[in-house]
């Protein structure tokens, strides 16, 4: 069976602080723009069009604000399979460590 | 705690070591570290010295223990990790030491030439057995049948797995050949185990016990061991197992190697030391003249009976502590905590014997002039945790001994880094800014909606903005409880807001900081006895200082109280006002409040007049001082005036007492030549000192807007990252923007951290120092001192430490 070993230790190491810095700053963006906060209204890609042709006005930026918030959710759990993904790496290292002395 | 504040109190201790015990209580003082060496001998130069030979033996034992270690590295045997701290052997032990070592190289130097001889050997047949690969297959294609293996007898090969029968055995008319040895029973199984695996067979190794207890040799228990016979044929076989050999040579050398290197440093040290003292009279008693810390005195008298109680000697050494009015050094008590502090004053400069130490505040200042400077939640939070991870792992081995610099720089500040991370956060939450966005904890103070319905027209399309005046009801509804108004990340006119506060804010913690290293200044003068210097250089400094910053001060205090929204368009410019304070101008502008003109007069008078007394104040007073009276009683304690003067002056005190006469009886004339130029000297450096002082409370107040500039470029650099990296991953709305926020997050931490955090981070770092070490630390700290430096053998430095080595 092929290693399943493909980066080093510092590189998982690495990947272990992004993938816990990218939960929990995604997930804290997604819970903002959830509750639609006024100072992330620049991120938010609304067009002049949004807001003219709106049938009841704040609703279509509101679905915006939504769709970004789940995005930002979705991009945090994968930033959960890939923080798994680097503390196997950092597992296999140190057992490889083990081995090698 | 006077130390950290001031530095302790030092004396110079003379002790006096008999003969036969030096040894053993320079050992002692160097295990604890408590003194430090004068050399009594300076005219002597290194060749001329006492124990000369001894050290020479020294370095030829650790010559030998280098060229030990290089192998051992060269063989990739890691050396075992151990705390020992063994003690410097006596003399006698050290010949024993030096044979040793001198055995080792000896074997060592047959061993390696033995396998040198083996690895030419091994790239001869490789090289042989290429060529006949090859060879073989030109043969080939023209003859027949020949059996193959005909032309492999001479040369067999032991890294194929061929069957060598009986009969080809014989033919290759090898020789037999014997290795014999002794070994540890104990380590016994583990050689066998590497021979069968290294020759893979081709030796018989026969062994019995030796029936009486051996010494070992460096544990000095009694152990079996064990008597072996190798027996081999064939040259490569041999020499593999002089390889093995070997290999286990050095495993059992490097065991010992590391406590050799200590031994040797210690060695060494203790006979530099012993070089420095000088005998007396009677020949039998080493004189060693030490500085001492005082509260260290009764330690020192216990060390030296320690050493005089090993050493067995029958008359004990002791110490005696001798008046003198040399300086000592400075030594100032540091923990893990304020050493990092500590050593960012100390780079600067070492105080001067017992002068105020900055080190103390510093701990608060320059991580809350940092925090000023870098100002975001996030990345404060960001830096925190890094340090918090290092501070807990701080005792991890690997962590402590890695041999990169830049590495080992943050690990020795990571007290410093914390510090900063946390101020960082209390600013950020001031500033209201993480990761360049405002956090609304309590809720605006603004309210758009008010505005919009007091706004009559309709026509709002028109506009692209829309102006929210505090003056219509309703549209400020009062002050956000901390820091800023989260509204002002939405607004255009942000930094024009923003700029305004953080310039005074700048302007008025630096007056602050000066003001703070003003009033320090005052410790000096009164610790060294000095009061003259109060009335004649603090009070003017100070008077200089507040009349006209510290009204700039209040004057932004003012504005900031009395004038509200309601009177925005009438508020002055405290700039004008302050420009026309020096011009005694105040006609074209309406007063800040009655009586403002007559104030700004006195104020301005009172400045000028400071200077004036700062420049002549204090030369006159000590001119007077000198012709006035003839006693030169009044210096007392450690002056602060021209060196050689001190020392005419001590030499002069010291001549009376021998002579027994008094003071007034010495001839005054030599006394006037001594003021005049005493006067000349002291007037130029008082005139030196006043300019820098005034010309430079002008600029370092201007140099304080560092402080403004750096947040903002702060601020806008983390403002442009978010605007240009993570909002085109935020904008994506279609169904694969979601996987592609997940790189560009990545891409976002990884720039966070080399632009903003370490990039930025040291900039602010080297600016925070600058304004210590510049605008704060000149108006009171010397830093011409010497560091008190102990004899102590964990402080000395190792070369093969230098050379990685070990």
């Amino acid at each position: 069976m092929p290693s399943l070993l493909f980066c080093g230790p510092k590189m998982a190491a690495c990947g272990i602080v992004i993938s816990l810095w990218g939960v929990i700053m995604l997930a804290m963006l997604g819970i903002f723009f959830t509750s639609k906060s006024a100072v992330l209204i620049e991120d938010v890609p609304f067009t002049e069009d949004d807001i003219r042709n709106d049938k009841n006005p704040p609703q279509n930026v509101y679905a915006l604000y939504n769709q970004v918030g789940i995005n930002c959710f979705i991009a945090a759990a994968i930033y959960v399979a890939v923080g798994a993904v680097s503390l196997c790496q950092v597992r296999l290292n140190k057992r490889q460590e083990y081995m090698v002395t | 705690m006077d130390s950290l504040l001031r530095g302790e109190e030092l004396c110079l201790a003379q002790l006096f070591l008999q003969s036969g015990s030096a040894y053993d209580c320079i050992s002692e003082l160097g295990e604890l570290g408590l003194v430090e060496f004068r050399d009594l001998n300076p005219s002597v130069n290194a060749f001329q010295r006492k124990h000369v030979n001894e050290i020479k033996n020294c370095e030829e034992m650790e010559r030998i223990l280098g060229y030990l270690l290089r192998e051992i590295k060269k063989a990739d045997i890691s050396l075992p990790e151990r705390d020992v701290n063994p003690v410097a052997p006596l003399p006698k032990h050290v010949m024993a030491i030096m044979e040793q070592l001198q055995r080792l190289e000896v074997e060592l130097g047959e061993v390696t030439r033995n396998k040198e001889k083996l690895q030419k050997n091994l790239l001869e047949l490789r090289e042989y057995t290429h060529m006949l690969r090859i060879t073989h297959s030109f043969v080939q294609r023209t003859s027949e049948r020949e059996p193959l293996h005909v032309q492999y007898e001479e040369f067999p090969f032991l890294e194929k797995d061929t069957v060598m029968d009986y009969s080809s055995m014989q033919r290759l008319g090898a020789k037999l050949g014997f290795i014999s040895g002794l070994i540890q029973r104990a380590k016994i199984e583990a050689f066998e185990r590497m021979l069968w695996r290294v020759c893979k067979g081709y030796t018989i190794l026969s062994y019995a016990e030796v029936d009486e207890y051996l010494e070992d040799p460096e544990t000095g228990e009694p152990s079996k061991s064990i008597v072996f016979l190798i027996s081999y044929w064939g040259e490569q076989i041999g020499q593999k197992v002089l390889l093995v050999c070997f290999v286990n040579f050095l495993m059992k050398a490097s065991e010992s190697v590391y406590t050799w290197v200590i031994q040797v440093k210690k060695i060494k040290a203790i006979y530099y030391i012993l070089n420095l003292c000088s005998l007396d009279v009677t020949n039998k008693c080493l004189i060693a003249e030490v500085w001492c810390p005082v509260n260290d005195i009764a330690n020192l008298r216990r060390a030296l009976e320690e050493g005089s109680r090993k050493s067995g000697a029958t008359v004990p050494s002791f110490v005696n502590r001798i008046p003198t009015s040399d300086t000592p050094p400075s030594l100032i008590r540091t923990n893990k905590f304020t050493s990092g502090f500590q050593g960012i004053v100390d780079a600067y400069g070492v105080g001067n014997y017992r002068e105020v130490n900055p080190a103390p505040f510093t701990i608060i200042t320059f991580p809350f002039l940092f925090a000023v400077m870098f100002g975001d939640l996030g990345h404060g939070l960001i830096m925190a945790l890094f340090a918090f991870w290092m501070v807990l792992y701080e005792n991890n081995r690997k962590l402590k001994n890695t041999r990169n610099e830049i590495w080992n720089t943050f690990f020795e500040g990571r007290y410093i880094i914390l510090m900063m991370g946390l101020f960082s956060i209390y600013t950020g939450l001031i500033y209201n800014d993480c990761f360049s966005k405002s956090l609304n904890i309590f809720g605006s103070g603004w309210s758009v909606k008010a505005m919009f319905t007091a706004e009559m027209t309709d026509d709002l399309s028109g506009n692209r903005f829309l102006t929210l005046d505090p003056n219509v009801t309703g549209v400020f509804k009062g002050p956000y409880p901390l820091g800023i108004d989260p509204i002002w990340n939405l607004a255009t006119n942000r930094l024009t807001f923003l700029n305004s506060y953080k310039m005074k804010m700048s302007v008025i913690i630096g007056i602050i900081h000066m003001s703070f290293g003003v009033i320090l200044s005052t410790y000096n003068h009164l610790h060294f006895r000095k009061k003259h210097n109060l009335y004649l250089v603090f009070l003017p400094e100070l008077l200089f200082l507040l009349c006209l910053f510290g009204y700039l001060v209040f004057m932004i205090f003012y504005k900031w109280l009395v004038f509200s929204a309601k009177d925005s368009r009438e508020a002055p410019s405290i700039l004008i006002h302050f420009i026309n304070m020096f011009l005694m101008q105040g006609d074209g502008v309406p007063p800040l409040y009655p009586g403002q003109t007559g104030l700004q007069i006195f104020l301005v008078v009172i400045a000028v007049l400071s200077v004036p007394v700062l420049l002549l104040g204090k030369p006159i007073y000590l001119n007077w001082l000198h012709n006035g009276s003839q006693r030169l009683g009044m210096y007392r304690g450690y002056e602060r005036v021209r060196r050689n003067s001190e020392e005419e002056l001590y030499l002069m005190r010291a001549n009376d007492m021998e002579e027994g006469s008094s003071h007034s009886d010495l001839s005054s004339s030599g006394d006037h030549e001594a003021e005049e130029f005493d006067f000349a000297d002291e007037f130029l450096h008082q005139a030196i000192h006043t300019i820098e002082y005034c010309l430079g409370c002008v600029s370092n107040t201007a140099s304080y807007l560092r402080l403004w500039a750096l947040s903002l470029a702060h601020a806008q650099l983390s403002d442009v990252l978010w605007a240009m990296v993570m909002r085109v991953g935020l904008r994506m709305d279609t169904r694969l923007g979601v996987l592609f926020l997940v790189p560009v997050f990545s891409l976002f931490a990884v720039l966070t951290v080399s632009i903003l955090l370490v990039m930025e981070g040291l900039s602010a770092f080297l600016h925070a120092l600058r304004l210590h070490w510049v605008e704060f630390q000149n108006k009171f700290y010397s830093g011409t001192g010497v560091k008190f430096s102990p004899f102590s053998f964990s402080l000395l430095p190792s070369s093969f430490e230098h050379d990685g080595l070990l």
